[in-house]
């Protein structure tokens, strides 16, 4: 990568340990600005444990990182405010309305008073859902919370957005739709995605690079052309298999859930 | 406008759409208020102790609110499960602001129901001693809701789901509660009895309730004032160390 080259999301050998497990090993990549980057992995990899610790939910055990410059330990509120998230789970109040929302958040992030209503107006309708804008979100479907949640994530102007595990369980309409509503923001305000997926297909036809990782170990990183040139394989999904093995993994492998779970189980003895 | 403000409209709003929650809440000390002022209101006025029923009404006025402000630690929990904490958690928001927006909305909607439960007593025969109190009372009231409902946004920060809340809940409150003076006068109980409710803050908080609305105190009216505010801030600092260490 070339000198000039900007990198807004810079990680350097971060590892994350819960007990004697170790979900991340000693990961060191950066993310350039304006770059759409796909951390691809089988269930339980570490994925989600990768992007807590980005999104400041969790502390790396050791190693750093940084958002837009700022160290996610050390200037956790800046570095709140450089990005914007969309999780695996739904995370709106559904006795609220979408309106109602999308103005908490713009308040947590301080979005001017006079801006706020416009802002709010030109998301939800690019998202589809202004005429649903006093609608309780639990009437909602998961399609319309998933939208609700990207506009939501992009409403205070993130320099990076992530998305966890996007798509999961979303149509083929509303999956489309989403990449469309993120490519667009990504070209028009120069706005960097990190996303998290298993989807092979997912990754390869979004992201401008990918990085492959397994058992909390960084594997490889790079273009899908050239990670499949260096396993010598014609698809990224022969490239992935033959890099991460054919092994089935367990479904509920959440080593952080299943580590909390253990350590309740324990402390109750 | 700014996060503490939203946070608390967001609960005052949510109380008001559960219509539910508002009945449920003041029914069960209604229910009190009845069969404990009738009950025994006879036995009492033989014992020469007056009138039960007016005596009764500031301290089920502040079970209204205990049980009602205790409530707000489910909402975290709530919170936890259907995600929505996580959105809080991420936001470049100090985390004691976020814990005493919620906790002021939760001590608000408590209040409500205790003023909602006073109109009944008031319906139901009760007069206070001076009507230029009320305001006072209300104010303690209010001081006592957001105190307990920091304290419940402490515990629901450190149990994982309903069933232990409900279970250090029960444990809690009802001991809270019934060692208070709540439901009887502290002056002529054994001493064992005596020095837990000298202990217990809501011995002070319903104290002080009566003092304002009847008339008649066992420690005080300043000193149920100072220990009152002790109590909150205490509350206040438990609350927010525990919403802090909240790990997603």
């Amino acid at each position: 990568m070339s000198k000039a080259t900007e990198h807004i999301i810079e990680i350097e050998h971060v590892t994350k340990r819960f007990g004697d497990l170790t979900a991340v090993d000693n990961i060191s990549f950066n993310v350039a600005k304006g770059e759409l980057f796909a951390l691809l992995g089988p269930n339980g990899a570490g994925k989600s444990t990768t992007i807590k610790m980005l999104t400041t939910l969790l502390n790396p055990t050791s190693g750093t990182m940084k958002l837009a410059g700022h160290n996610v330990v050390e200037k956790q509120e800046a570095a709140r405010r450089s990005f914007g998230i969309v999780f695996q789970d739904p995370s709106v109040d559904i006795d609220l309305s979408a309106y109602e929302n999308m103005e908490l958040h713009a308040v947590f992030y301080g979005v001017r008073h006079n801006e706020l209503r416009k802002r709010i107006r030109t998301l939800l309708e690019m998202v589809e859902l202004w005429d649903r804008k006093d609608t309780k979100v639990k009437y909602f479907s998961g399609g319309m919370k998933r939208r609700l949640e990207i506009a939501r994530g992009l409403l205070h102007h993130p320099h990076i957005l992530f998305l966890d595990e996007p798509t999961l369980g979303l149509d083929t309409q509303t999956r489309a739709l989403l990449w469309n509503y993120v490519k667009q923001m990504s070209r028009e305000e120069g706005m960097t995605v990190f996303f998290t997926t298993h989807y092979i297909e997912e990754a390869e036809a979004a992201a401008d690079r990918i990085g492959i990782i397994d058992h909390g170990k960084l594997i490889t990183i790079g273009t899908s052309a050239a990670i499949e040139k260096q396993t010598g394989t014609k698809t990224l999904e022969q490239a992935y298999l033959a890099l991460t093995g054919t092994s089935v993994r367990d479904e509920k492998a959440d080593v952080h859930e299943a580590w909390r779970a253990r350590h309740r189980a324990r402390s109750m003895r | 406008m700014s996060v503490i403000y939203i946070l608390w409209l967001r609960q005052v709003k949510k109380f008001f759409r559960a219509k539910s929650r508002m009945i449920g809440a003041v029914g069960q000390p209604l229910l009190f208020l009845i069969a404990l002022g009738y009950g025994l209101g006879a036995v009492f006025a033989r014992a020469g102790q007056g009138d039960y029923r007016e005596f009764l009404v500031p301290g089920i006025m502040a079970q209204t609110v205990l049980f009602s402000a205790m409530f707000f630690g489910a909402m975290i929990i709530f919170d936890k499960q259907f995600g929505f904490l996580k959105e809080t958690l991420v936001a470049p928001v100090a985390r004691w602001k976020v814990m005493l927006g919620g906790a002021l909305g939760g001590g608000t909607t408590a209040t409500i129901q205790g003023i909602l439960l006073l109109i009944v007593a008031v319906a139901l025969g009760f007069r206070p001693q001076h009507w230029l109190m009320v305001p006072v009372a209300i104010l303690i009231l209010g001081l006592l809701s957001v105190a307990i409902a920091c304290f419940s946004s402490g515990i629901g920060s450190i149990v994982e789901d309903m069933q232990g809340f409900q279970a250090i809940n029960q444990f809690l409150v009802f001991p809270l509660y019934f060692l208070s003076g709540s439901l009887y006068p502290l002056d002529h109980v054994p001493t064992w009895l005596k020095i837990i409710a000298e202990v217990n803050p809501m011995s002070y908080a319903v104290d002080a309730l009566r003092d304002t609305l009847i008339g008649q105190t066992h420690f005080g009216l300043l000193k149920d004032l100072l220990v009152l505010a002790f109590t909150a801030v205490i509350l206040f600092a438990f609350g927010v160390y525990r919403f802090r260490a909240i790990e997603a």
